[in-house]
């Protein structure tokens, strides 16, 4: 309960920081945001899109972990865990892909133009959408949770092709090379604690609802094995 | 004797499979039919136009990827339709299962896309190949990964409900890096780049069916054991 109302006050916080606060050419005090050139107010996106994605790749390495539990123990509580993960994970991918679509109209004139980084998250929603298609298709419980997480392994060990062949292939317009070319964190002293404040916020977010849904799922499974006895 | 796994087992369940496919020709029926198809489709949807580079490229993966979609679904399908699992499980190891399969994709693979290429440069006007080293490589290593990917999802496939229909879905994501990779590297060939050049894309495609197959390997047995 505790943990909630931090949670909801830190968020509110957040959101409320990320929108509101203004930007200025030379910010003289902690209350005000830097002007990025090019980007300007598109650039507040950064503290609602990123966390997003972070947790989708967060929540797709859970059910990744969760499915190797399973093939080593078949117990089917890690089933339950990895599905659950997958399920969340599908709907931080779809408001990823969501809220980076709408900067991309702004910023590029388009929704979608199959930049390297809307390649990736297409794929990984690919690879969500073809697991739960996989488990509709069987019936029989442990054989519907072994090959689900084949499936998701193999499905992961591609995902480090993307993040290696993709910058090899295509130049890509995201921001983080032109922002951050470096490769290093240089975000004004603000900016940065909203964003980790709104990454952690959003995590905590996750792992809320996971719980909340594997504790309903155990429920459900438990009605479900007592109405078959 | 710990063997990974029994080479002559292996060998004898691509014979086996060898042997009924000339005698039913399930495969190789329709991945003829389904290549003369699609490349009939493609004429009459370019017309007289010519085709550029990148296009034509894609194209032909794309005739091909999706032969080895109508082609492979069936590699463990048809075991559990016949009722030979049971066979099977009796007399080899998962690991001999599955390399005897992955060889028997690895060449109907190789015969398909030879195929497909013949009459892809016969058809396509403007599919010139410029540099055939790249090309052919382009060809082998692709065709290891895409039988290597392949295989495992027929597997996982087989013990589902709407096999043929879910094989394409569940593939793609996998095998999409690998047909990045290779129609990147086809264009390149069309474009005479040099071989040297082209080398990180082959060191790629290596990489995939490595990881491919080792994965493959490792997770065959909670596939194939029920």
């Amino acid at each position: 309960m505790i943990f909630k109302i931090i949670l909801g006050i830190g968020l509110t916080l957040v959101i409320i920081a990320g929108i509101a606060l203004p930007m200025v050419p030379n910010p003289s005090s902690f209350f005000e945001l830097p002007i990025v050139p090019g980007l300007e107010d598109k650039a507040r996106i950064i503290f609602f899109h990123v966390p997003t994605a972070w947790v989708c790749v967060i929540a797709f390495i859970t059910s990744l972990i969760y499915g190797i539990q399973y093939l080593r123990t078949k117990e089917i509580l890690y089933d339950i865990k990895s599905v659950t993960a997958a399920g969340l994970g599908f709907l931080f991918c779809i408001l990823a892909t969501v809220t980076g679509a709408i900067w991309s109209k702004f910023s590029w004139g388009a929704f979608w133009n199959w930049d390297p980084r809307q390649t990736s998250i297409f794929v990984l929603l690919l690879i969500y959408g073809a697991y739960f298609a996989l488990r509709s298709s069987i019936e029989v419980e442990e054989k519907r949770a072994s090959l689900s997480a084949v499936y998701s392994i193999i499905a992961g060990l591609t995902v480090p092709f993307f993040i290696f062949i993709i910058p090899r292939i295509v130049s890509s317009l995201h921001p983080d090379p032109i922002i951050n070319p470096q490769g290093k964190i240089h975000m004004n002293p603000t900016m940065l604690v909203i964003f980790i404040a709104s990454l952690t916020g959003f995590t905590a977010v996750y792992y809320w609802m996971f719980n909340l849904r594997v504790r309903f799922a155990k429920l459900q499974y438990q009605q479900q094995s007592k109405e078959q006895d | 004797m710990n063997k990974i796994f029994n080479i002559n087992s292996a060998l004898t369940i691509f014979i086996k499979d060898f042997r009924s496919e000339l005698r039913t020709r399930y495969a190789l029926n329709a991945l003829i039919m389904f290549v003369i198809t699609t490349l009939a489709i493609i004429l009459f949807a370019v017309a007289n136009e010519t085709p550029s580079i990148e296009i034509s490229a894609g194209i032909l993966w794309i005739v091909i990827f999706f032969s080895a979609m109508s082609g492979m679904a069936r590699t463990f399908v048809s075991e559990e339709e016949r009722g030979t699992v049971m066979t099977l499980h009796l007399i080899a190891k998962p690991s001999t299962v599955f390399f005897g399969k992955l060889l028997f994709n690895l060449i109907l693979l190789f015969l398909m896309n030879i195929f497909t290429v013949v009459l892809y440069l016969i058809l396509i006007p403007s599919f010139i190949i410029k540099s055939y080293d790249i090309f052919l490589l382009t060809i082998f290593l692709g065709t290891i990964g895409l039988s290597a990917a392949s295989t495992i999802i027929a597997a996982i496939i087989a013990k589902s409900n709407t096999k043929g229909t879910l094989y394409p879905v569940l593939s793609f994501p996998i095998l999409l890096p690998l047909l990045m990779i290779v129609i990147k590297s086809t264009k390149s060939a069309l474009e005479g780049i040099e071989i040297a050049k082209a080398m990180g894309d082959f060191q790629v495609m290596i990489a995939y069916f490595v990881v491919i197959i080792a994965v493959s390997y490792l997770l065959f047995d909670y596939v194939w054991k029920d």
